[in-house]
């Protein structure tokens, strides 16, 4: 690629500490923000032997978009929207842009984004790299299955049109690769046509963790949408109570008269911010005993098509802006397995382990996974999927989730990597079968090596 | 990389024979450490140290290093972090001398000022500059509490560790928000062979003891460890005291 005119400016380099959003262990790179496609292409040629990784909105837990002493390319300026087919709901986006931009902008248009992770505070080219799901997994598989071609900047500064037809390799090493294969430029995204922007949900309290679980296995026919909290305090009898909510978007029939005449509305933002002073220890074992009893009880025993809003139904929590500094200067992590179906057994184990260990996460999660995708690397496959916060200072902590480890391991179960920062090397061959196929299809994209994160080193993912 | 909890997965110890430096890293290695790096000059204990540690599962290396040649060091120092990021390194290398005799032999009393400070600030300066190119990593430099004020007892290596404890602490100061973490260590009198011999000093401690000081102060990022930690508030008060009577003291 000739250096066009745009080559004149280029953004420089700032040499920032980077963390995830648990905060933990970061380290310092040079971070640069291009603005467009000719000044990724700029930057990758200016790498040095460090490597290169690209960064979205950081919303991954761990380190996958850090990159020590190399080179970050913060790719949230490449945030347009290049083309949009409201027929078919077809959007061809930019990399930064995110999803919550896209439910602004296509929600009135009557589409909504195919899959979105508990968050909309994530771009596509994070989306992709970390193939995310959401709660609709069992009845619509993960982002990916979605993305029908994306343009990826390769190690030699190519740019090549990959498709799951025509480049089913690189395209599903791409699929949830961590960002390890190249840089996403752009892509085309199959969007979930809706009728009205309002959720109708199902609520029902359980008792405990068979219950949830029964109730559970019998909804996945009936909704799209469908997702657990558990309280993963709750002892003895209450194991594993929780709440589950059921939903379906809304059809126009199912909107009182008053919000029919504009069934499409939306309104994104957030309410408050959490201010940067928050002591180390806000969420304790006391403080999420607490909030567990209330969220429990608050919720109602069974109620029935009760229309939410998307925010409150999928996004909860991007009503606080930096909820994450609530666990103050030593940070927290995100731990989330899969265990098959079968296994149920090892998933009562679990809860029971961080029950007795009193374990205070705040959001503690339960999920259907349906059948996985051809990603190399990507997470879901079926089985139940549960996801908890701890915040990292939580006594005992390490041995705990060592021993979570060995019980999903030894249950054929895995470790998501965009949430992943702390596991152990040796495992993510036993994890993730098809890592050798990764790293052979890797090797041949990418010889030497110029796509690094930290959690690649980490984990030795390449 | 160290991880979320702030486990480390990879060592170098400099000064590779160092009890302090092996029982830190058997602890390091029942955690997380893969990846050990043990640099010394050559010998049988550096062998056998190497082997202890890879019955306990560690990758472990031995490089060719001596403090007493600052000349090597940097190329040393290289060629461990070409082969793959370092999270921890150790320095650990130093000598006790026999300050009598030493107080009568200059060049031999020279020799402990060359190992323990000389060979600690090419050390530091190569290490610190590798760490700062991967940008992240920590370094230990094990000082001594005679680092912090010289006694006639022991003057010669207490002003030599006086000497390294003052520059890691400007380095410390240097490479602060460049992601590098630089710690100082300051043990009071442990029973190691160094030290074998001699009677115990006042609150005695094991290189178990310290080693457990420098995994914690590591995780935490302290930037100063005293072990036992109340060796702190004593040389608070040892600092301030009078000469005149500070020299009378049986210390």
């Amino acid at each position: 690629m000739s250096d066009g005119p745009s080559a004149d400016f280029f953004p420089a380099a700032r040499r920032t500490a980077l963390h995830g959003w648990g905060r933990t262990a970061p380290t310092v790179a040079d971070v640069v923000t291009p603005m467009t496609r000719e000044q990724v292409v700029g930057a990758l040629r200016r790498r040095s032997e460090r490597g290169v990784i690209a960064r979205g909105l950081g919303r991954s837990y761990g380190d996958p978009a850090q990159n020590g002493g190399g080179l970050v390319l913060d790719m949230t300026a490449l945030n347009r929207v290049l083309d949009a087919d409201l027929e078919q709901g077809i959007v061809t986006a930019e990399a930064g842009v995110s999803l919550d931009r896209l439910i602004e902008l296509f929600v009135p248009f009557g589409f909504f984004v195919p899959v979105t992770p508990g968050t909309r505070q994530v771009t596509v080219g994070g989306a992709i790299g970390a193939d995310v799901h959401g709660k609709n997994h069992h009845a619509d598989g993960s982002f990916c299955d979605h993305v029908l071609s994306m343009d990826l900047l390769l190690a030699d500064g190519t740019v090549r049109t990959v498709t799951p037809e025509d480049d089913p390799e690189l395209f599903w090493a791409t699929a949830g690769g961590m960002g390890l294969t190249g840089i996403v430029l752009s892509a085309v995204i199959r969007m979930t046509p809706i009728e009205t922007s309002l959720v109708s949900v199902d609520t029902d309290r359980t008792k405990d963790l068979d219950e949830i679980m029964a109730l559970m296995a019998e909804t996945d026919e009936k909704y799209r949408y469908t997702v657990a909290w558990l309280d993963c305090l709750a002892k003895g009898r209450n194991l594993g109570r929780s709440v589950l909510t059921c939903g379906e978007f809304a059809r126009l029939d199912d909107l009182p008269a008053r919000k029919r005449a504009k069934p499409l509305r939306f309104k994104s933002g957030s309410l408050v911010t959490v201010p940067d002073v928050i002591p180390g220890r806000l969420p304790n074992k006391f403080t999420m005993g607490l909030f567990n009893e209330m969220w429990y009880r608050k919720a109602p025993q069974h109620k029935v098509g009760q229309l939410q809003s998307i925010s409150a139904f999928f996004h909860p929590l991007d009503a606080i802006q930096e909820w994450n500094r609530a666990y103050g200067k030593t940070g927290f992590l995100q731990y989330q397995f899969v265990m098959p179906f079968e296994r149920e057994e090892a998933l009562r184990k679990a809860v029971e382990k961080i029950s007795a260990a009193g374990a205070p996460s705040s959001l503690t999660v339960l999920k259907r996974f349906g059948p996985g995708n051809r990603g190399y690397l990507s997470f879901p496959k079926p089985g139940w999927t549960l996801t908890l916060d701890f915040p990292t200072n939580t006594p005992g902590l390490a041995r705990l989730l060592h021993e979570l480890d060995e019980l999903v391991l030894s249950n054929d179960g895995r470790l998501y990597l965009a949430k992943d920062s702390r596991m152990d090397p040796a495992d993510m061959g036993r994890m993730y079968p098809r890592l050798e196929e990764f790293r052979t299809l890797r090797a041949k994209v990418d010889p030497d090596g110029v796509f690094v994160s930290d959690q690649a080193r980490r984990l030795g993912l390449a | 990389m160290k991880d979320a909890l702030g486990a480390p997965q990879s060592l170098l110890i400099l000064g590779g024979t160092s009890e302090i430096a092996l029982h830190t890293a058997r602890k390091m290695v029942d955690e997380r450490v893969r990846r050990v790096v043990l640099a010394g000059r050559p010998s049988e204990a550096l062998d056998r140290a190497a082997e202890g540690l890879r019955r306990q599962g560690a990758n472990v290396e031995v490089v060719a290093f001596d403090a007493a040649e600052p000349e090597t060091h940097e190329k040393t120092i290289d060629g461990v972090f070409a082969d793959g990021d370092i999270d921890v390194v150790l320095l650990a290398f130093g000598v006790l001398g026999d300050q009598e005799s030493d107080e009568q032999d200059p060049v031999a009393a020279a020799k402990v000022a060359q190992v323990n400070y000389v060979g600690g600030v090419s050390a530091g300066l190569a290490t610190v500059k590798a760490l700062r190119r991967q940008g992240h990593g920590s370094l230990a430099v094990i000082s001594s509490v005679a680092a912090e004020r010289a006694r006639k007892a022991n003057f010669i290596y207490g002003s030599s560790k006086a000497g390294l404890d003052a520059f890691a602490q400007g380095l410390a100061d240097k490479v602060h928000g460049t992601g590098v973490h630089v710690m100082v260590v300051r043990p009071g009198f442990v029973k190691t062979k160094m030290t074998e011999g001699m009677p115990d000093g006042p609150m005695a401690t094991t290189p178990d003891v310290v080693a457990d000081g420098i995994v914690k102060g590591l995780r935490k990022g302290s930037t100063t460890v005293w072990v036992p930690g109340q060796l702190r508030y004593v040389f608070s008060v040892l600092r301030h005291v009078p000469r005149p009577i500070f020299r009378k003291l049986p210390i």
